[in-house]
């Protein structure tokens, strides 16, 4: 069992929840984070004061699947998620020791 | 000059600046988080530009002058006005309205177009559409108003108007990405809720205030533009209720504001139990138009076709019907139902064509000629990225949290 956690701009975050039901995964979290990278930030103006926003809004969608999945879920995150341009975000990968399901007590594969 | 009268006036023009507001955060709520700034923009952008167009030349050119098309410059720069009388008072209460008309089509371009189009778009459609159509329909010699045609508070000059020319600019503009596959769900309805009830509170000043006097008109006016919105917002939720199974606050806010549409060329010229049948009426005909837009495929964003056209049209059509001077005790043309004949349904009929037609072609050309100039619609990186960083800077909904570095 692995998390995959992926950081990626948030309008694509349709494209990745369609790619990701296509091809049945059962279930996923997201959040709305902010963060830097190498994409740095941008600037907004108040008052005619000019400010540097470094943390720029991100969203974060965290799944669990089993180890035979990893390979083509992040294959198709990337694809959703990619415009080819600085700040397209990130996958990484994470081992999972354990699962289990509240509702039936079920774990592990059988609880993803 | 008589006192009460003037204090109505402007009371109802303060009323009616405060609906451009309410409209923005009615519209804003709607569009997603990324997009309200740049909507409350548009809104506000109608206030401040317009008004000083209206006192400048375009009051002059829509109510003064004896022509059966277009008024002259005898009111320019604000002068020539007697303030021994009401008319100044009426000038700066009718810039207010002048100010809301465009205002009503950022509601169709929303999420996609440039601010700097429509920054100038405003000043040229106000000068080339608003201000014939209203000389048409409301000077004293306008040849619409002339032949017959009645309205009231603006069904047909305004709310019409407003619609068919959301029609042409969109047309112009494109549909946004994604649309229809995707829809922009509302990131703020209690914005709505809070927009539609302002609307409301300033739509006393709209159809009331223009009876242009304190009087037993404005005072059936002010009795219609509320049951008529009670009673559309009512027909919506139950259509919804029947249709979907549910009650929604969307639903409501819609059937409002739809009633107070329908009701405003009419709230002069009905008895109150009229004003509950055209209310559910529109909330019933404008629930079902806005999935026209579906049907048809134009992105009118926030369905000012559906409740602004259709529901004008509804409204403007109804006194044809409904217009009961023996009920009311006023001295106008009389409907169907109470011993007219078809010339006033035909007069109303001819007056809505007529400024669709002028409105739509003429719309059609300014965003067309925008386009070709300078462009109007945002690239498509901004659109994702959202028009309130790309066009304005901001941001609507900072984390509290969130420091920022001064650049300079």
């Amino acid at each position: 069992m692995k998390l995959i956690t992926a950081i990626i701009k948030p309008f694509k975050l349709d494209d990745v929840k369609a790619a990701l039901k296509a091809m049945t995964v059962e279930g996923m979290t997201v959040t709305s984070v902010e963060g830097f990278g190498r994409q740095g930030g941008h600037t907004e103006m108040y008052r005619g004061a000019e400010y540097q926003i470094d943390f720029i809004p991100k969203i974060k969608i965290e799944a669990v699947v089993a180890d035979h999945d990893v390979t083509r879920v992040v294959e198709a995150i990337v694809e959703a998620a990619r415009t080819d341009k600085i700040g397209d975000g990130k996958v990484w990968i994470t081992p999972v020791e354990g699962i289990v399901r509240i509702r039936t007590g079920e774990r592990d594969d059988d609880a993803i | 000059m008589d006192s009460g009268n003037v204090t109505w006036i402007l009371v109802s023009g303060a009323l009616v600046l405060f609906m451009t507001p309410g409209l923005a955060f009615f519209y804003g709520g709607m569009v997603r988080s990324k997009n309200v700034l740049n909507m409350l923009m548009m809104n506000f952008w109608c206030i401040l530009v317009v008004p000083l167009l209206w006192v400048v030349v375009g009051y002059s050119l829509s109510f003064n002058g004896s022509g059966s098309v277009l008024g002259n410059f005898g009111r320019a720069f604000g002068r020539g006005f007697d303030f021994g009388g009401i008319e100044p008072a009426v000038m700066i209460f009718l810039a207010t309205f002048a100010a809301i008309t465009p205002a009503l089509i950022s509601g169709a371009v929303a999420d996609r177009m440039k601010f700097a189009a429509w920054a100038i778009f405003v000043p040229i459609w106000s000068l080339l559409v608003y201000v014939p159509v209203t000389y048409w329909v409301f000077a004293p010699n306008g040849w619409l108003k002339a032949r017959g045609s009645l309205d009231f508070a603006g069904g047909t000059a305004i709310h019409v108007n407003a619609g068919i020319a959301a029609l042409a600019v969109i047309l112009v503009l494109g549909k946004r990405k994604g649309w229809p596959r995707d829809g922009a769900p509302p990131h703020s309805m209690p914005l709505v809720m809070l927009g539609t009830g302002i609307l409301w509170f300033g739509w006393f000043g709209f159809n009331a205030g223009s009876a242009l006097a304190a009087n037993g008109v404005a005072v059936q006016a002010f009795i219609n533009t509320f049951l008529a919105a009670s009673a559309a917002g009512l027909a919506w939720a139950l259509v919804e209720r029947i249709r979907n199974g549910h009650f929604t606050n969307l639903g409501v806010a819609s059937g409002i504001v739809a009633g107070l549409v329908a009701i405003t060329p009419g709230c002069g010229y009905v008895t109150s139990m009229s004003a509950i049948a055209i209310g559910l009426i529109a909330g019933v005909v404008c629930s079902v138009a806005i999935g026209m837009k579906f049907k048809f495929g134009f992105d009118d964003s926030l369905d000012v076709i559906g409740v602004h056209l259709v529901g004008g049209l509804v409204g403007s059509l109804l006194i044809g019907f409904f217009a009961d001077p023996k009920g009311l005790g006023f001295d106008f043309a009389p409907g169907l139902f109470f011993g007219g004949n078809l010339h006033l349904l035909g007069e109303q009929a001819l007056a809505n064509g007529v400024t669709m037609a002028y409105s739509f072609v003429v719309t059609f050309a300014i965003a067309k000629a925008l386009n070709a100039t300078m462009g109007i619609r945002v690239t498509a990186d901004r659109e994702s990225e959202g028009l309130d960083v790309t066009e304005h800077v901001e941001t609507a909904y900072n984390n509290s949290e969130r420091t920022m570095g001064r650049s300079h």
